[in-house]
C-alpha cells in the first residue's frame, strides 16, 4: 500500500501542474493515468496542433507544452502510474482508499480528480457480435506481434497505427486493409509503401468498405465488409484489428458518489472540493458557475486545490501563503540556491 | 435564431431555436439533446458530435476542413452525409436544418 499526501488522477496538464503546487508547499504526490503515456488530450488528441492561449507562451504544441510542464516537475520526485486505471474508492477513517485496474492500492487524505473527460478507451467495432472475439481474435492494440505469423489478418483504420502496422505484419502474414474512404491520414511514407506492398501482392486494400459483420464458431472465421456503394464482400481472416483511435469514458468514477452533470463534477470555487470531503475535481472534468474549459484554467483549479489539500495532510500544520521569488524553503524544495 | 431539428435513431425528432453564431452541437448541449457527448467540447478532436445531414441540406453547409474528414474516421459508422455538429455554425442560411442521430457516438 503506497501512503501519499495527494493522489492525482490524471496526466494531462492541469494534473500536472496541480503536482507541481502540492510539491512546492511540501507535499508529497504521486499521479495515475490510464495512457502509457503523460500529457493526456495533449498527447493523445492534438500533440502536433498548436495552442495560443497559454499566458506568456504566445505558441506551443500539445507536445511542447506537456515537455515543459514535466521539465518544471524536474526538482521533484514524483511517481507516474501509467496505464492504470483508477476503480474504486473507500472511506477508511480520515482516508481515501483507492484501488487500480492492476491492483495498486493507495492511501491518501487526498485525491485531485484532473481526469479530462475521462479515461481514454480504444474505439471498437460497430456489429455487436465484434465483443465475443474481443481480446482472441479481434484486437485494438498488438501486445504480442507473433500470433499473427502465418494468419491472415484484417486491419481497419487509415491513420498511422494502421498503416504501420499492416505494413509491419505483411512480412510474415496475409493482410487486408481495409479503410472507410479513399484518403488515409498516416505519413505519405508509410502511404507509399503500402502501395507498394500492395501492388507486390503483399497487402489486400479495400478502401471505402467498413466492417458489416462478423462470422465464426468459436474462433473467427471470416467478416463481411460493405462498400458505400452497399456491396457486400466476405473475406477469410483469422484476426481482425480496428485503429479508430480513443474515446473519452469517465469509467469507474461515475460510480463514486461524486455530483455529476453531463459527465463533468460539480465543485466549488474556493478548494474545487466535490461533494466528498478530500476529494476534489480540476480542469476540464469540473464544473461550477462560468467554468471554462482551458488548459489556464485548471492550472489555476489546481493550485488552490493542492491549498486545500494542505489541510487534511497537515492538520497540525498552518499553511503559510508563500512567494517563489523570496522564499528559501520553496527555493530548497526546487533545488535552487538563494540569494 | 434559426431552427434546427434533430432526429433520433427510433425516429423521435426535436425542433430548437438556436442563436445564430453557436454550432449546431452547442445547441444540442445546451439543449439536452441526447446523442450529441461533444467530449471535446468543440476542438475537432473527438468525433462523438457526429451527425448525419439530411441530404437536401448535405450541400448547403460549408465544406468540411481536412482535419474533419480525418476526425470522421473515428465515427461511429459514418456515411457520406456524415459530419461533426460542432463545425457547423448556425446562420440564416441554415434555417430550418434537420440532422440525424447516430445510434451511438462511440
Amino acid at each position: 500500500m503506497i501512503k501519499t499526501d495527494a493522489l492525482i488522477i490524471g496526466a494531462g496538464p492541469t494534473g500536472l501542474f496541480t503536482a507541481h503546487q502540492l510539491k512546492l508547499i511540501g507535499l508529497d504526490c504521486e499521479i495515475v493515468d490510464n495512457l502509457d503515456k503523460i500529457g493526456g488530450q495533449c498527447i493523445e488528441l492534438y500533440p502536433d496542433k498548436p495552442i495560443y492561449d497559454i499566458p506568456a507562451i504566445p505558441e506551443c504544441t500539445g507536445e511542447e507544452l506537456t515537455n515543459n510542464l514535466i521539465n518544471q516537475l524536474k526538482p521533484f520526485d514524483i511517481k507516474f502510474h501509467l496505464s492504470e486505471r483508477v476503480e474504486e474508492v473507500k472511506k477508511i477513517d480520515e482516508n481515501w482508499e483507492v484501488k487500480t485496474n492492476k491492483g495498486t492500492i493507495f492511501l491518501t487524505p487526498n485525491i485531485i480528480i484532473a481526469g479530462g473527460v475521462g479515461s481514454f478507451e480504444p474505439r471498437k467495432f460497430a456489429p455487436k457480435e465484434c465483443e465475443k472475439y474481443e481480446d482472441k481474435s479481434i484486437f485494438y492494440s498488438i501486445k504480442d506481434k507473433t500470433i499473427f505469423s502465418g494468419k491472415t489478418v484484417s486491419i481497419f483504420g487509415g491513420g498511422d497505427s494502421a498503416l504501420d502496422w499492416a505494413v509491419e505484419l505483411s512480412s510474415k502474414s496475409k493482410v487486408n486493409l481495409v479503410h472507410r474512404r479513399d484518403e488515409f491520414r498516416g505519413a505519405k511514407s508509410t502511404l507509399d509503401k503500402v502501395y507498394e506492398l500492395e501492388k507486390a501482392g503483399k497487402i489486400n486494400l479495400f478502401t471505402k468498405y467498413q466492417l458489416k459483420t462478423v462470422k465464426g464458431d468459436g474462433n473467427l472465421k471470416s467478416i463481411d465488409i460493405q462498400h458505400d456503394n452497399k456491396d457486400l464482400k466476405t473475406l477469410d481472416t483469422d484476426f481482425v484489428l480496428g485503429f479508430f483511435g480513443l474515446i473519452m469514458q469517465l469509467g469507474p468514477i461515475a460510480n463514486w458518489g461524486l455530483n455529476i452533470d453531463k459527465k463533468t463534477i460539480t465543485v466549488d470555487t474556493e478548494k474545487f472540493e466535490t461533494n466528498q470531503k478530500g476529494i476534489y475535481a480540476v480542469g476540464d472534468i469540473c464544473s461550477y458557475p462560468g467554468k471554462l474549459k482551458l488548459i489556464l484554467s485548471g492550472f489555476h483549479e489546481g493550485a488552490l486545490a493542492a491549498r486545500a489539500c494542505f489541510k487534511l495532510a497537515r492538520p497540525n500544520e498552518k499553511y503559510r501563503f508563500e512567494f517563489t521569488t523570496s522564499s528559501k524553503t520553496i527555493k530548497n524544495r526546487l533545488g535552487v540556491k538563494g540569494d | 435564431m434559426s431552427k434546427v431539428t434533430y432526429i433520433e435513431q427510433d425516429g423521435k425528432s426535436h425542433t430548437i431555436d438556436i442563436q445564430n453564431g453557436l454550432t449546431v452541437m452547442e445547441g444540442a448541449i445546451q439543449n439536452n439533446i441526447p446523442g450529441i457527448d461533444a467530449d471535446c467540447g468543440g476542438s475537432m478532436a473527438c468525433a462523438t458530435c457526429h451527425v448525419y445531414v439530411k441530404e437536401e441540406w448535405f450541400n448547403k453547409i460549408p465544406k468540411k476542413e481536412d482535419g474533419e474528414e480525418d476526425m470522421l474516421d473515428m465515427a461511429f459508422e459514418p456515411n457520406k452525409f456524415s459530419r461533426l455538429s460542432c463545425q457547423i455554425t448556425v446562420t440564416d442560411d441554415l434555417d430550418g436544418l434537420i440532422v440525424q442521430l447516430p445510434s451511438k457516438q462511440a
